[in-house]
């Protein structure tokens, strides 16, 4: 006998996204998902995105990570809360992690949080947590073709940071192409190319990001 | 290998459904699954006779159904079919697309078994949502 389901497959992953999107919406806290592959600089790039803008918004981050405190460690040291998930395997974040480090954030005191998905740049693309947005990172050293073998993640994502571009010199990375090839998968995402550690280029992204905060606001 | 979180997924649906039906087993499984999503078929199959032994859906068939790639130029209206590496527009060449399909991840049903001893199915739903 056939039964018909035509149900979404990550309907109870979406389900709890949804529940979180609601939550974080009555407490007016926008959320960030940062998504790379390992070594591509997130938390380098959170830690400059909270210099840009932690007078302007108080931030919290959510560090997902397969093991180790590590990454919440240096977020903590710069006196911004900063919840660990360790997913013990898993390649990225769900929805019902999400969740339970929201449990443990003070919500009313926060206008923004950004995530820390865990490094990969397949698995993350098809999760929804409750963000607002997806943002992905790549950097200099990684190498211009990444978009051609990795597409997915360049096209859900919202904006794209092209980070350690003071390498720029030194790696053969073909910036027009790569600039190109972004805009094929995603024609209406921006392209910021900074360097995290040195500070150069941060103002431009940390201008959209609180650009795109105030228009969920309004 | 996120596809074990994708089989987890259709195994809970198809399961909850199956059982809240009074299924004996489950014989086969049909998912929609949109190219330009990061899934593998041979992962999503791994991960498939990974997960099932054991439940309901012991031995049973995963049927994936590919669906392609199709946007609706914002410019000039086309609909057109494209794959995953440049979504512009074949008609004007306009980057303005919205996405028609090309991203399912859904559950499409279960082939199930039920009882032969006329057991109703009905009574077993009407139970099952009691509990």
């Amino acid at each position: 006998m056939r039964l018909d389901i035509n149900k979404p497959i990550l309907d109870r992953n979406d389900t709890l996204a949804e529940e979180n999107r609601r939550l974080l919406d009555e407490h007016g806290v926008f959320v960030l998902d940062l998504m790379a592959s390992p070594g591509a600089g997130k938390t380098s790039t959170i830690l400059a995105t909270i210099a840009a803008l932690r007078e302007r918004y108080a931030i919290a981050v959510i560090e997902g990570d397969i093991a180790s405190r590590v990454d919440a460690d240096k977020i903590s040291a710069h006196g911004i809360p900063a919840v660990q998930i360790n997913t013990g395997g898993a390649c990225h974040l769900e929805a019902d992690m999400i969740r339970r480090a929201l449990d443990t954030l003070d919500l009313d005191t926060l206008d923004l949080i950004i995530v820390e998905n865990v490094g990969n740049l397949v698995c993350p693309t098809e999760f929804y947590l409750g963000e607002n947005a997806k943002v992905m990172i790549l950097s200099v050293p990684e190498g211009h073709d990444k978009p051609l073998k990795y597409p997915g993640i360049f096209q859900i994502a919202e904006a794209v940071v092209l980070n350690k571009y003071d390498t720029l010199p030194v790696f053969d990375f073909d910036e027009d192409e790569f600039r190109r090839v972004v805009h094929s998968l995603n024609p209406s995402a921006p392209v910021f190319a900074l360097s995290a550690t040195k500070g150069d280029g941060v103002s431009d992204w940390a201008g959209w990001l609180s650009a795109r905060i105030e228009s969920t606001r309004s | 290998m996120h596809e074990m979180g994708i089989v987890s997924g259709i195994l809970d649906a198809s399961i909850g459904a199956a059982e809240r039906s009074g299924a004996i087993r489950i014989t086969e499984v049909s998912v929609t699954i949109g190219e330009l999503t990061e899934i593998v078929d041979d992962a999503l199959h791994f991960a498939f006779d990974a997960l099932t032994p054991g439940t309901l859906a012991e031995g049973a068939t995963l049927t994936v159904t590919r669906v392609g790639a199709r946007s609706r130029c914002g410019d000039c209206g086309t609909e057109y079919e494209h794959g995953r590496f440049d979504v512009s527009c074949p008609a004007c060449g306009g980057y303005a697309v919205q996405l028609l399909q090309g991203r399912e991840l859904s559950i499409d049903g279960v082939e199930i078994d039920l009882p032969e001893d006329g057991t109703d199915p009905i009574a077993q739903t009407s139970d099952a949502s009691q509990e």
